[in-house]
């Protein structure tokens, strides 16, 4: 009977802090293991790649959405349902560059870095640069070559996290029979 | 029990899981006196029958064993050959087994490289542009559903023609495949599945479609 108020509670879903401190003590150690900032960078890019690819799945597998045609739609997916999905948050997708092809993720309070306080002299490390790693890797895998990168971080003094995304191509021959 | 088995397959056309669902292939014995009133032959390096049908023993059958001694290809498994044994009538009475042989692990491999390739012709065939391939396989036996996902993964389900809900189950498997394959960190992406947690999550979630539904219109 006492466990009754946890029914109907999604068994998948847990504490974000959990998340958010395995993050961070994943990040520190990093950066004693390499002491250098851009080293890090690096490292944490290719683990999100690697979560990427295989998050792409388990995304495809719980939405019905279906491939997108236009960089916005991909923006609004990943904005709204992506980050909703798996962080609970909504980052604001603007700065479009003119031609369509590159935008914003303004992210507000990052998750990611909630109890963080950047130690000194680490001005080039971007502390949540899993995320750069996972939005490529994910992107890459339904076919679409994405260059993705920090240029403001709340955790350098910026006003707001901007994580700016650049279409490159489409990855033609990897696009399935059938898809187009 | 309308479920007959599971491919799935990557990319690049192999074969990174199957699974046959209680599949039991009818065997049948019978005692035979001679001469044998079967015509056999040896044909992809079984013993088959090639004509006469008698008692549910079927042209296609092959010989899985005889007087309780199984069969290996077209030798038994103390080394005789099974021709020699059936022709020569000092071994008669004799009892033969016989059923459909099951697919080598070989055979499977081919079967499915061969349909991405017909999906893939299937697609490119199309009267219509920006087709599809084959999402659905019909013969009077079963039904081969098939989804290919954006990444480009194929989930192929054979089911009975009656059986219904398979396209929840497809999807199901999808989630199945996203949970318990690729958050496994020592599964290697495009790679065949060896999943015990896999394994039993899916089985149970054939086992609950079969529950909800045969058709039996």
């Amino acid at each position: 009977m006492s466990r009754q108020g946890t029914r109907g509670v999604d068994p998948r879903k847990v504490n974000g802090e959990l998340f958010t401190l395995t993050y961070g003590a994943l990040v520190a150690q990093l950066l004693r293991d390499y002491e250098d900032d851009d080293e890090v960078n690096k490292q944490l890019e290719k683990m999100g790649y690697n979560i990427g690819v295989r998050l792409i799945e388990d995304f495809l597998a719980r939405n019905n959405s279906s491939r997108c045609n236009d960089f916005r739609e991909t923006a609004d997916i990943i904005s709204k349902v992506g980050f909703k999905m798996y962080l609970g948050i909504t980052p604001v997708v603007s700065n479009w560059s003119p031609a369509g092809d590159e935008f914003s993720l303004l992210i507000e309070n990052n998750p990611l870095a909630d109890f963080v306080e950047l130690p000194p002299g680490h001005n080039n490390l971007n502390f949540s640069n899993l995320l750069c790693g996972v939005l490529k890797g994910a992107l890459e895998m339904v076919q679409m070559d994405v260059d993705v990168r920090f240029v403001q971080d709340q955790l350098k003094g910026d006003n707001i996290t901007e994580l700016r995304l650049k279409f490159l191509r489409r990855l033609e021959d990897a696009i399935p029979v059938g898809e187009d | 029990m309308a479920i007959f088995s599971v491919y799935i397959i990557n990319k690049a056309g192999g074969l990174i899981y199957q699974f046959d669902h209680n599949n039991t292939r009818p065997e049948l014995e019978k005692t035979f006196a001679y001469p044998l009133n079967l015509m056999l032959k040896i044909y992809d390096d079984k013993v088959v029958v090639a004509f006469g049908e008698c008692d549910g023993i079927k042209v296609g059958h092959c010989v899985l064993g005889i007087n309780g001694i199984t069969a290996e290809g077209r030798y038994l498994q103390d080394g005789r050959e099974i021709l020699e044994v059936l022709s020569s009538a000092e071994n008669y009475p004799i009892n033969i087994k016989f059923g459909r042989q099951k697919l080598s692990t070989n055979e499977k491999i081919m079967l499915a490289s061969m349909f991405h390739s017909l999906f893939t012709i299937g697609s490119q065939l199309s009267p219509e542009p920006r087709s599809s391939g084959i999402e659905l396989l019909e013969t009077d036996v079963f039904k081969l559903h098939c989804h290919q996902t954006m990444t480009g993964i194929k989930f192929i389900v054979i089911a009975d023609p009656r059986q219904t809900g398979v396209d929840v189950f497809i999807k199901r498997l999808y989630e199945i495949y996203a949970d318990f394959a690729l958050k496994n960190p020592f599964y290697s992406l495009d790679m065949p599945i060896r999943c015990d947690l896999f394994d039993t999550n899916l089985q149970q979630t054939i086992e609950q479609t079969e529950r909800q539904g045969i058709n039996t219109v």
